[in-house]
């Protein structure tokens, strides 16, 4: 596969350099939220949406900074976007599904701070994307992290039964189970791109 | 006039960001450049010190306009502030050294999102004077760092076996080269929490116990 | 903690004011930085390609950028991306250009500057940019000193006909290299090493075909008037 096909992209995003568990990014509700399979999973899907919107929008502003000569601004223009995309979710999902947005309670907000969204904007900017690698960037992104806390979620609903030394509960716990995760994901390494 | 309940300027308003409620070992806040950044001690720093700059900055920004930002629309006026602030340390970098900002890459630009400086932002700097809200800015940014430094540290002394680029263990060490790489970052956190958790429970376990109460389950 | 007197509701122009004027200040803010900044940057950037470039063009000690258009060799503005270097030595003979090529290697994109010598039709050295290879192993692409031999005199004769490489650059097994236009891999790395075989082929099959012809134009260094 060339190195910047789309199935490339979308392949490499979701399992080589997994955003979660490669680039270290969306780590807050991977450790926060990913305790219940039951939200972990609406959380990935809200998560890919916003950032297939962000990923859309951010091209489209971007080429307006570039055309102005105002890149600097990118940052600021940038996570502007992302609050504005969020709160555009959080107020579809009140309207459309209550139950879910309760659900997700405080989680929903703090997407706009999830690194992994303003990291995707700014990654795809920097890779020089073009409008379709940028959706399958995006796609590709979400159903990583989607992957990645649906996993964790798993299993520590597992192991919520087993017998642990008290210390480990909590955060360390769920840090123990992501290098473990990363480690097997660092088998994906290559893939793809390995031949020809 | 606001003015929380106690508006003195003491060594608890630094010390309190360094140990007890370090962002990162106990409020396990901005976890993302914890973990990206720290494959080196160098890097750690650097990102330590950018961090800490946006956090008193913006802190102090914030401090000093509390009062005429309308509630509504505080937290986007934060957000705006903060990233005003890290693009700001964005370029100086980029004028500083190419080669570190090679190696932090875009998590220069994450800072915006480190949920720390925003944290701050709503649940200190907006309440308090702006000579508070800069010191235990300063705080939080130093017990950031450290915690940085403890990874970065780790890391690299196994990873590489060397600590701020001084090679330590000699040409025959064999490095642990997962340390360095993501799934590293995640056992080495983990590892520290542990250590720290540990030592919770024990600082825990020989209090003596207040007269008339029951011990509650962790 | 709230203060005991209540705000007013604040009306909608009050919040417009406050945002638009914040706005400003930062905007106001990050424009004095990058204008501050922009000329120390572009020094830092201009520092970093004379090192490489040193190191890819052995004793050359100035340079040009040129773009190639139209069959022709431009000199290349700041804003000109796809560019050459001419390097010159001492006396303004060309030495030879400088010209980046990348592939995907293990992790990431390895981007690299590699020097082409037209005197001997070679390559002289390359010059990792770039990369996020696996310390340890991918990264010995930059430092092994066996690996980076390879790239003293690698071969990148044309073919009779001009418009390819007579032997394609390629990278073989650890140990096995027999010929000057191969590249011996690092053992133990072998993607990342296949990876710069790969960028400096596609790079000198589409580059040294459309320069040659156009060497002889910047073959002396002239003192711009």
């Amino acid at each position: 596969m060339a190195a910047d096909s789309l199935s490339f992209i979308f392949l490499n995003t979701v399992l080589a350099n997994n955003f979660v568990l490669a680039m270290f990014l969306g780590l807050c509700p991977f450790l926060g939220v990913s305790g219940k399979l039951e939200t972990a999973l609406p959380m990935g899907l809200a998560t890919t949406f916003v950032m297939l919107v962000s990923s859309l929008c951010a091209y489209a502003i971007n080429l307006v900074l570039v055309a102005l000569d105002i890149e600097f601004l990118r940052l600021i223009a940038y996570i502007a976007l992302i609050a504005s995309a969020v709160q555009l979710v959080e107020m579809a999902l009140k309207k459309y599904s209550p139950v879910l947005f309760r659900a997700l309670g405080i989680y929903l907000p703090l997407i706009t701070t999830n690194c992994a969204i303003l990291g995707l904007a700014l990654f795809q900017t920097f890779k020089g994307y073009d409008f379709a690698q940028s959706l399958v960037y995006a796609l590709g992104a979400g159903v990583g992290f989607t992957l990645a806390i649906v996993l964790m979620a798993g299993l520590r609903e597992k192991l919520a039964l087993s017998r642990l030394p008290s210390v480990t509960q909590g955060a360390a716990l769920s840090l123990m189970l992501g290098g473990l995760l990363s480690l097997t994901f660092m088998g994906f390494a290559g893939l793809g791109g390995g031949h020809g | 006039m606001s003015r929380r309940r106690d508006d003195r300027l003491t060594w608890e308003t630094f010390s309190e960001g360094l140990w007890r409620e370090n962002p990162v070992f106990v409020m396990l806040l901005g976890m993302c450049p914890v973990l990206a950044v720290t494959n080196s001690a160098v890097n750690a720093l650097a990102m330590g010190l950018a961090t800490t700059f946006v956090l008193v900055a913006s802190g102090l920004l914030v401090s000093l306009l509390a009062r005429y930002i309308p509630r509504q629309v505080r937290i986007a006026t934060y957000i705006v502030i903060i990233a005003t602030f890290v693009t700001l340390i964005d370029y100086s970098i980029q004028a500083i050294s190419l080669d570190l900002y090679n190696a932090l890459g875009a998590f220069i630009q994450l800072i915006v999102v480190n949920c720390i400086i925003l944290g701050r932002a709503e649940a200190y700097a907006s309440r308090n004077r702006p000579l508070k809200a800069v010191v235990n800015a300063a705080g939080m940014g130093a017990g950031f760092t450290f915690a940085l430094l403890c990874l970065g540290g780790v890391r690299e002394l196994l990873g590489a076996g060397s600590l701020f680029g001084f090679d330590l263990f000699g040409p025959n060490f064999q490095p642990w080269v997962v340390m360095v790489l993501p799934p590293g970052g995640f056992l080495v956190l983990g590892g520290w929490l542990l250590l720290f958790d540990w030592m919770k429970q024990r600082g825990r376990e020989t209090e003596p116990l207040p007269r008339g109460e029951t011990v509650h389950g962790r | 903690m709230n203060a005991p007197t209540l705000q007013p509701r604040t009306p909608a122009t009050a919040m417009l004011v406050v945002l638009g004027g914040i706005a400003m200040l930062s905007g106001l803010l990050v424009v004095l930085a990058a204008q501050l900044t922009a000329p120390l940057i572009a020094e830092n950037q201009r520092e970093a390609i004379e090192r490489a470039l040193v190191k890819v063009i052995p004793g050359s000690v100035t340079y040009r950028r040129y773009k190639v258009e139209e069959g022709r060799l431009l000199p290349a503005g700041e804003a000109d991306d796809d560019i050459l270097y001419a390097g010159y030595d001492d006396r303004g003979r060309l030495l030879g250009i400088a010209a980046r090529a990348a592939a995907q290697g293990y992790a990431d994109m390895i981007y690299l500057l590699y020097g082409y010598d037209p005197g001997c039709e070679c390559i002289r050295g390359i010059q990792v940019l770039k990369l996020a290879e696996t310390p340890g192993l991918g990264d010995k692409i930059t430092k092994d000193p066996d690996f980076l031999k390879n790239f003293e005199a690698l071969d990148a004769r044309l073919d009779a006909a001009g418009t390819a490489l007579l032997n394609p650059i390629v990278t073989v097994k650890h140990g096995s290299k027999r010929n000057p236009w191969e590249i011996d891999a690092i053992s133990g790395a072998t993607i990342s090493s296949r990876a710069v075989g790969k960028a400096l082929n596609r790079s000198a099959q589409k580059l040294l075909p459309a320069i040659r012809p156009l060497l002889l134009q910047i073959h002396r260094l002239e003192e711009k008037g």
